[in-house]
């Protein structure tokens, strides 16, 4: 029941609280690149989720079960990191050709994309420094992080679907607004903060 | 622009190109994550900015000189590797000589491998170009970012706190002067509604010359 509660807490903490997007400016290229339009936000959602998930636990279990017990070996964090997500995406994307082609023609070019998408690489070293303890709990936070950008992405994209009918200044229209609406809505989240310790 | 090498005029506007006319933040909207997470004091913008100019120099590097090597569908995962392997070394070399600032970057030095510009350049420029235009696209990239990064900060921390690299400008209310610092300004919320702003007041400035 505890640790139940703790993985809980833990999800509800990085999908609202300290979702990546929103106050870690994680993911930001994606979020602000492909929000146009509602459904392809989603496609880029749920494949970063998806990836976002497989890379966390793979990392956490390498850095955990070699990188940490020799000596020395830590420095090569980053590069070992890198390496992971690249093949996951690298694998990811084979497995979708060969057997959901489907699902992979809606993915399209988000996949190679996500490779440098900061919301999954950015996870890794967070989720070090907040020092997670065991496996369940990395998992549960790597899906939470996929999650929560999956919802930011969503909601963005529908603002800006709207937007397109608003009256926007000249000079203010395409980035400068959409980086101002994403300013608001971090105004919104703000009112999460300090819910849960 | 391979071909212009010896050009001096060529190599200038390599150089000036990334401070205004493609600017990575203002024009390219590169780099966006870094951007906006460490621009909330005038010092933190520009180690980082110095860390980018340092990755952004030994990466265009070494792309350039192994550009003749690179087999086409292993090309990023070597930009990558390389990539990775500066910052490795930057974010040791903050760790050793500057604890607290590496301290306040935290997880935004390691994201310095997926930020857009140093792949982006290492695509556009190192990989189809000579070592020598591509230290100068480096240099004149870095200090684009790099500038910008100080704008941004330079306004959100004067408007959070009322100082400028932690020099006081403005007289604070508790101490008998008339700013009321803004703490919104230090936030997410400033950094997205200010670099929102700035990118319009670019836009506008841009139209204006053409």
């Amino acid at each position: 029941m505890d640790t139940l509660n703790t993985l809980l807490m833990g999800f509800i903490s990085i999908v609202l609280i300290n979702n990546l997007v929103f106050t870690k400016f994680l993911g930001i290229c994606p979020y602000l690149g492909v929000s146009g339009r509602i459904d392809m936000a989603f496609g880029m959602g749920m494949a970063v989720t998806f990836v976002v998930t497989l890379s966390g636990t793979l990392t956490w279990l390498i850095d955990h079960l070699i990188l940490m017990t020799i000596p020395g070996l830590e420095v090569t964090r980053y590069v070992c990191f890198i390496l992971v997500i690249a093949g996951a995406v690298q694998l990811v994307e084979m497995y979708l050709r060969k057997f959901f082609p489907v699902l992979y023609d809606s993915f399209g070019i988000f996949l190679p994309l996500i490779t440098t998408n900061c919301a999954i690489l950015g996870l890794c070293p967070f989720i070090n420094l907040w020092e997670v303890g065991n496996l369940l709990e990395a998992v549960v936070l790597s899906f939470g992080a996929g999650t929560g950008f999956t919802m930011a992405i969503c909601i963005m994209a529908g603002i800006r679907e709207n937007l397109n009918l608003a009256d926007v200044p000249k000079s203010l229209r395409g980035a400068p607004i959409t980086l101002i609406t994403a300013g608001l809505l971090t105004l919104a989240f703000m009112g999460f903060a300090g819910m849960i310790k | 622009m391979a071909n212009e090498r010896s050009n001096s005029s060529a190599i200038g506007q390599t150089l000036i190109a990334g401070l205004w006319r493609e600017n990575p933040v203002f024009r390219l909207l590169l780099g966006m994550c870094p951007t906006l997470a460490v621009t909330a004091a005038v010092k933190p913008a520009l180690t980082m900015g110095l860390c980018v100019i340092f990755v952004l120099l030994c990466s265009n590097i070494v792309v350039s000189l192994m550009r003749n090597l690179l087999k086409p569908h292993l090309r990023i995962l070597m930009f990558t590797l390389t990539i990775s392997t500066f910052v490795t070394i930057a974010d040791l070399f903050l760790k050793a000589f500057q604890p607290r600032m590496s301290e306040t970057l935290g997880p935004y030095v390691p994201l310095i491998i997926v930020n857009c510009i140093i792949i982006c350049r290492a695509e556009a420029c190192a990989s189809k170009n000579g070592l020598f235009i591509s230290i100068i696209d480096a240099i004149g990239m870095g200090i684009g970012f790099t500038a910008t990064l100080c704008v941004l900060a330079g306004i959100r921390e004067l408007l959070s706190t009322g100082a400028v690299f932690e020099i006081q400008i403005l007289p604070l209310g508790e101490n008998g002067g008339w700013f009321t610092p803004w703490a919104a300004m230090s936030m997410p919320v400033g950094a997205f509604i200010t670099l929102g702003l700035l990118l319009g007041l670019v836009n506008i400035i841009s139209r204006k010359k053409t």
